[in-house]
């Protein structure tokens, strides 16, 4: 089997308090391969985003990468530093982020930062960068490429402004995206277009995307294979299909019935009941047990039940057999 | 953005206009000028003969028109002590204040702006720490202060600089420059650094603050997620984005370099308009007062101009949209 290109073993994040160590992220494990998307799912503090910021090395401190090993093409890169790390970000490492207002600098043109990011990665003139910034343009669909080069961001819409970011994000041609929320931000008629772009130039390129989004619509269109995180652990990983429609963990049973399906005929949806606790008063064994349904004795009690890469999909005492 | 420039330059009359009111209406509220010109043994004839002359007998809209026009063609009267034309005292003088202003500026916003972008990239360090601190002393301790100081530490007790004057200066054309000897840029530094230090801890506070703002933004972590360089980061991406609001303050800073040069030009007994104008209230001089205030006016409107005009320069977003896509 050829090498991922995205490994991660046993990520912790911690945060360092007054009081205690948080663990936003703990004990992620996952494998992401060449043209795969990984979609990465879970509510706001599941710690979603903070593995996206953990692998590209944008963790902002106090939170630290305490443990476990990230790995790009076999190499590992959790342990870099500085002028390393920012040789890698852009040019290996892609990342779209959730709004497009506000992450492309309003002071300059959109050409000044699609050259600055070429030039700065890839060993080319400026002419060069130029046509490459304009192929770049042309290929996430903006009409007028050329002229538009010119543009400042403000004279984008949204939509315009994120395919312009995702121009940005695959200018140095990285072999993994991450995909921070890409489309929350957007209109509903634009998400698709958008979803459909960054699907279709990670395949035609065997870009690696690992896709964060709470929209569980998103991850059905796109995603090869679902990542569920819970109070930074994961809960289940597996086949997007098989993850969908057949979920073995009981969260993502419960995630799965409270999403909206045009399909499903249910008149009410589910609730999960309670909220995820916090980082600094998480319950004993699994993380889930106090809202959990199924939950019995063994579930509270350490050590909570893990998930190894390739064996079991639901990080579940009874994960398997417990599946409707 | 023509008609925006326009309206700019048509307000900046109307400030103008009102201003040269306030000259002018000098001339009649402040004591009556006949009175000091002429000495105790007047008549009264000859009370009405000058009145006459300087035609102080005409209506008031009469005299401010006339003030207006002759302000305007540069003829700003004649000096009541000198008995020379105002306008001719002023030209001499007023290089050494434009020097002065333009060093003092010049290191406040160099150094301003280079010890905010410092201060807020190296936030947490001891160096910019300590800058900080410092500069709080260069924000309360008042100018006069700063420049006994300064003299007493770099002229009495050091013996490097000056303590007072312009030092050698050389004539080009009608201007008079320090700039061209070593003992003029010598003399130039203790009241440049004077003049421009609240300026430029003022500037360097506000830099560092809008640094720290921007630093939060998105675009900077996309610009970091994108792999760029820590130095375009903080000087192309950040620092350009601070200048809107910098370039606002700075530039009413500078207008006040000029005025606020009057204590630092009696300090250090600088040759400029300052200090003429300080002498001009002594002797009630009135229109050497009143052309002071004209021309400090003309300059704190014409900087005010400039700077509502580079906002543009800088902020593509004012300018007019002809292209917006949708989609």
């Amino acid at each position: 089997m050829e090498m991922p290109v995205l490994s991660v073993r046993d990520l912790v994040v911690e945060i360092p308090t007054r009081h205690a160590v948080l663990r936003p992220v703990n004990g992620v494990t996952f494998d992401l391969h060449r043209g795969e998307i990984l979609g990465m799912v879970g509510e706001s503090g599941a710690g979603k985003s903070m593995t996206g910021n953990a692998v590209i090395g944008l963790l902002d401190r106090p939170a630290r990468i305490a443990g476990g090993e990230i790995l790009l093409n076999g190499e590992r890169i959790d342990q870099l530093h500085g002028e390393e790390l920012r040789r890698l970000r852009g040019k290996h490492i892609g990342m779209v982020f959730q709004d497009p207002l506000t992450s492309l600098n309003p002071l300059l043109t959109i050409g000044e930062q699609l050259t600055e990011t070429i030039t700065e990665h890839l060993n080319v003139s400026a002419a060069e960068a130029r046509q490459r910034a304009v192929d770049g343009l042309r290929e996430v669909g903006i009409p007028a490429a050329e002229q538009r080069m010119d543009a400042y961001p403000h004279q984008f819409s949204g939509g315009m402004r994120q395919r312009v970011v995702i121009a940005l994000a695959l200018c140095a041609e990285p072999s993994l995206i991450i995909a921070d929320e890409p489309t929350t931000a957007l209109d509903v008629s634009v998400q698709a277009q958008i979803i459909a772009l960054l699907k279709r130039l990670c395949r035609e390129r065997g870009t690696a995307v690992m896709l964060i989004t709470h929209d569980m619509g998103v991850i059905a269109e796109t995603a090869d294979r679902v990542a569920v995180l819970y109070a930074g652990r994961m809960a289940e990983l597996g086949l997007a299909r098989d993850v969908l429609t057949q979920p073995n963990h009981p969260y993502t049973i419960g995630l799965m019935g409270s999403t909206p399906l045009a399909s499903a005929g249910r008149a009410r949806l589910y609730q999960i009941d309670g909220s995820m606790p916090r980082l600094d008063a998480l319950p004993s064994g699994c993380a889930f047990n106090p809202r959990c349904s199924r939950a019995q004795s063994k579930c509270s009690q350490d050590p909570s039940p893990s998930l190894a890469a390739h064996q079991d999909r639901a990080a579940c005492w009874f994960g398997g057999e417990n599946a409707q | 953005m023509l008609a925006y420039s326009i309206r700019r330059v048509v307000q900046s009359i109307v400030v103008l206009l009102v201003v040269g009111l306030v000259a002018f209406s000098m001339f009649r509220f402040v004591g009556d000028p006949i009175d000091n010109m002429l000495g105790q043994e007047r008549t009264d004839a000859d009370i009405e003969r000058l009145r006459g002359e300087l035609g102080l007998d005409r209506p008031f809209v009469v005299q401010y028109g006339r003030f207006l026009t002759n302000a305007a063609t540069g003829n700003l009267g004649v000096s009541y002590r000198q008995g020379r034309p105002v306008a001719s005292i002023l030209m001499e003088r007023a290089p050494a204040t434009l020097e002065l202003a333009a060093v003092s500026g010049l290191f406040a916003i160099v150094l301003g702006v280079a010890l905010g972008v410092f201060t807020a990239i190296r936030r947490n360090g001891i160096a910019a720490n300590l800058i900080m601190t410092i500069s709080l002393v260069g924000v309360s301790l008042p100018t006069f202060l700063i420049g006994i100081l300064l003299i007493y530490l770099f002229a009495v007790e050091l013996g490097w600089l000056p303590s007072f004057g312009r030092g050698d200066t050389v004539k080009l054309g009608g201007w008079s420059t320090g700039f061209l000897t070593s003992s003029g840029l010598k003399a130039l530094i203790l009241p440049s650094i004077t003049l421009g230090l609240y300026q430029m801890t003022l500037i360097m506070r506000l830099v560092r603050s809008e640094m720290l703002e921007v630093l939060r933004a998105e675009y900077i972590r996309f610009a970091r997620a994108r792999g760029l360089r820590e130095r375009a980061i903080n000087f192309h991406h950040a620092l350009k984005n601070t200048l809107v609001p910098v370039i606002t303050v700075t530039g009413l800073q500078l207008g006040s370099i000029i005025a606020f040069a009057i204590i630092t030009e009696t300090v250090f007994q600088w040759p400029g308009v300052g200090l003429l104008f300080i002498n001009a209230i002594q002797f009630v001089d009135i229109p050497v007062m009143a052309a002071y205030l004209m021309l400090i006016s003309v300059m704190f409107v014409g900087i005010n101009l400039i700077v509502d005009l580079l906002y543009f320069a800088i902020d593509p977003r004012l300018r007019v949209d002809r292209t917006v896509t949708e989609g």
